[in-house]
């Protein structure tokens, strides 16, 4: 642990401006609050659009909303999700806060780079939002972005839009590959005395795990970028196949180029991607389900190599996004095999989780809810998962609603509950006062319970075959009847209603934040580093003149002769006993 | 309950410059690891779109790369580059430095060098109606070749940021601007050969006949 002999005697220099320190800040905690609320922002905007496309579905005579705008708002809603809010949440908000302090660190190892990373990562949301503004307008080709249509003309934002959305993501790109160089660099330099890497907890290990995701799948996503980019501004044929205008029926300037191509690099990327998602998620709950439960996660290091597997074989499977675009059949199989096979450890970490719930001393504080609530949706997402990743199932499936309310189960709602759930958990270490507890569990069940009442029915939509992408239904009773409508509606319905209760979590966060009861430095009564800061928040340099001795793993709860149901890392073995499960003594 | 802490005796030097060290190449094997990986897709990609009829290839008996002296030409200043980095890095740990600051500048002239024979490359392109818009292997070679020449522009960044570092030895001498100039020309080094490694490959592909594309396709499942 050289690392740490040299950081507890570094100099720290603590910044003194207004400035220096919440503006051009290098301290990892202002960086990751930084990221956090440009992503909730953001994350806002695209509330919003989903909400005015589901009036539109719902109760079309009720918006004035043209199709152009539909499927711009459809597509902005995708990307700024999954891309601009959850990665960026993820990675740059929970890992920027938590790493350093879980791993016992002062902060980043290159904190100058982490605070370039979220300037760009402002500056790619402000090109994004600046394509609401052009002529033309933002996108409308569909999260996925696939040529030729993106750049055709007749596709919405086909003139501005869609530069803007290249740009903004390779601007992304760029601070993510920054802001991931510090993580996996923290996590491998910069641990305290004994924190080995099997003491660390796990949501150390989802981000760190997604982070190597991370580095190596968003290349693929940047070269289909340059490569989109080059065909849209100097018309290259890298993407775009011969063919005629749409609109004039006159042959394009482009010649030769492969479609399949950018979805095979598309899909390299946005499969991992959905783990650079997932995984921190994993392992934030872990730790939420362990503290809340007062019980050591069960199997520690079976949890630790199901994220490093779930991790590897997300790089293989990411064809079965593209059983309709048409593929050798052995191909196909390949791909469902591995994709069904991913099942396996994923299923290992729910079992885990649910058998460290099991006599455990559960505490149905608002954190654990959202925890209990993420493990069933979790399990409701992936089942439905097996359905689409088998070919024959799939075909059949695809375009339709089915497909929307599996994506959503499982990548949208379980993740933003892990979300819910950890801010809840560690905002008092953020800002030293408590969520207020009862608008929390208001929050909860109508999130909780509606998002349910919207995704549910869409399964059955889906078995009616009612397509995804349609914006008006004029004429298509066929496949739109009376009761799909209703239902349709309902579901409108619903969506506002739990987008609306999202101003309960926001008013919780500004009013606990000046009137919330003070926390302490361990409201949970946890044992990993973060909660062991002599100061909470914890001050500039986290851990005052010296860095915190690691004796043990993260999960010490309930140990046999501890006087307390909790032992936390930094206690000795000549204090309470090093658990059995801790191989590392 | 507070953290439980301890102070550590100190060892040797107080400098952070070890843990620097460490970090700046964990650092650097990482971001080298995203850059190969991005290389890795676009070459996939190049030899997936060199499978469709449009494709012309640039080592065609009469397309331009059927000669590549001028290349070979910046292929030798690339290395070059790299043999005085690692020159360089070596000579630092020498008890007379007389010959680190002369091969770090040869480093960076020959890396110079390397990016305007590139340009002068792309000019000569150019000049012979081979635009990017003309043939997709056209299209791949400006990108990849600009892709790279950008990363050099990068690695010069570093240079002088190493040179700099160099410099302020001999006004503050002592054993750690020693050390920081140190690190910064073995990072420097080590992103140099790597740089030469993936030129060497981009070389290799982009000036390969087409029968080796398809050769590659055909392992790599994308031919017939």
């Amino acid at each position: 642990m050289a690392y740490a002999d040299d950081a507890e005697h570094e100099e720290l220099h603590e910044p003194t401006s207004f400035i220096s320190k919440y503006v051009w800040s290098q301290d990892h905690k202002v960086i990751a609050i930084q990221y956090s609320l440009i992503a909730i922002f953001v994350g806002l905007v695209a509330l919003v659009l989903s909400a005015m496309m589901r009036m539109q579905i719902g109760f079309p005579e009720s918006i004035d909303m043209d199709s152009t705008e539909y499927y711009q708002a459809m597509t902005m809603h995708g990307m700024i999700m999954v891309i601009y809010l959850l990665t960026a949440l993820f990675l740059g908000g929970f890992g920027n806060y938590l790493i350093p302090l879980m791993v016992g660190a002062r902060d980043m190892v290159f904190p100058f780079v982490n605070m370039l990373s979220v300037w760009f990562y402002l500056l790619s949301v402000l090109v994004l939002l600046a394509s609401f503004f052009v002529p033309g307008g933002p996108t409308g080709a569909g999260w996925t972005l696939y040529p030729p249509q993106a750049i055709t003309q007749g596709t919405p934002g086909a003139e501005w839009g869609i530069i803007l959305m290249l740009v903004s993501l390779i601007i992304f790109i760029v601070a993510a590959t920054m802001g991931g160089l510090n993580y996996v660099t923290t996590v491998l330099q910069a641990r305290t005395h004994g924190m080995t890497m099997f003491r660390m907890p796990l949501t150390v290990w989802g981000i760190f795990v997604a982070t190597i995701l991370a580095l190596l799948a968003f290349p693929a996503l940047f070269v289909s970028g340059i490569m989109m980019l080059l065909d849209t501004t100097i018309g290259t044929s890298f993407f775009m196949p011969d063919m005629f205008s749409p609109n004039q029926g006159t042959a394009l300037d482009y010649t030769g180029g492969s479609p399949i191509l950018f979805q095979h690099l598309f899909w390299f990327f946005g499969h991992p991607e959905v783990y650079i998602v997932a995984l921190p998620a994993f392992g934030l709950v872990s730790d939420l389900i362990s503290v809340h439960a007062r019980r050591s996660i069960f199997g520690y290091r079976m949890m630790v190599w199901a994220i490093v597997v779930i991790g590897v074989l997300s790089f293989v499977v990411w064809a079965h996004h593209m059983y309709v675009s048409g593929m050798n059949p052995y191909f196909g199989f390949f791909f469902a095999v591995t994709t069904l096979v991913i099942a396996v450890p994923t299923a290992l970490k729910v079992y885990n989780w649910l058998l460290t719930l099991w006599r455990g001393n559960i505490h149905l504080t608002v954190p654990m809810l959202f925890s209990l609530a993420f493990i069933v949706t979790f399990l409701v997402g992936g089942l439905t998962g097996l359905f689409l990743g088998n070919v024959v199932v799939d075909i059949p499936l695809s375009d339709t609603y089915f497909v929307v309310a599996h994506f959503h189960m499982v990548m949208g709602v379980a993740p933003v509950l892990v979300v819910f759930g950890s801010i809840y958990h560690w905002y008092p270490k953020i800002t030293g006062r408590m969520l207020h507890d009862g608008i929390g569990k208001l929050h909860f069940w109508i999130t909780f319970l509606g998002t349910y009442l919207i995704y549910f029915p869409m399964h059955y939509l889906g078995f009616l075959g009612m397509p995804r992408r349609y914006y008006a239904w004029e004429g298509y009773q066929v496949i739109n009847p009376e009761s799909a409508q209703s239902l349709n509606a309902f579901i409108t319905v619903m969506a506002i209603i739990v987008g609306i209760s999202q101003l309960l979590f926001l008013f919780n966060m500004v009013y606990s934040y000046f009137k919330g009861k003070p926390s302490g430095g361990n409201p949970w009564k946890a044992t990993s580093l973060e909660w062991l800061t002599p100061e909470t928040p914890p001050k500039h340099g986290n851990w005052g003149p010296s860095l915190p001795v690691v004796h043990r793993w993260a999960y010490d709860y309930g140990v046999p002769g501890a006087a307390l149901d909790y032992t936390p890392q930094t206690t000795s073995g000549e204090e309470v006993p090093i658990h059995e499960s801790d191989h590392n003594e | 309950m507070l953290a439980q802490t301890t102070s550590m005796p100190l060892t040797g030097d107080p400098s952070d410059i070890a843990r620097r060290s460490a970090s700046a190449k964990t650092g650097l094997y990482f971001l080298m690891a995203a850059i190969s990986s991005m290389f890795f897709l676009f070459l996939l990609s190049y030899i997936l779109r060199s499978q469709v009829s449009d494709w012309e290839a640039l080592s065609e008996p009469w397309q331009p790369l059927a000669g590549t002296w001028q290349l070979w030409i910046n292929t030798a200043l690339l290395l070059v580059a790299s043999i005085s980095f690692e020159m360089a890095r070596r000579d630092i740990d020498r008890p007379q430095q007389s010959n680190t600051r002369q091969f770090l500048w040869l480093a960076g002239l020959s890396s110079l060098g390397f990016l305007i024979g590139q340009l002068v490359f792309w000019r000569y392109l150019m000049d012979r109606g081979f635009l990017a818009t003309t043939n997709p292997a056209n299209a791949f070679f400006f990108l990849l070749t600009g892709l790279h020449a950008l990363h050099i522009v990068g690695g010069m960044v570093a240079w002088t940021v190493a040179s700099r570092r160099l410099s302020a030895i001999s006004q503050e001498a002592g054993s750690k601007s020693v050390a920081l100039a140190k690190l910064s020309i073995e990072l420097c080094a080590r992103y140099s050969h790597f740089l030469l490694v993936v030129w060497m490959l981009l070389f290799a592909l982009l000036s390969s006949s087409p029968g080796t594309y398809a050769a590659i396709a055909r392992f790599c499942g994308f031919g017939e």
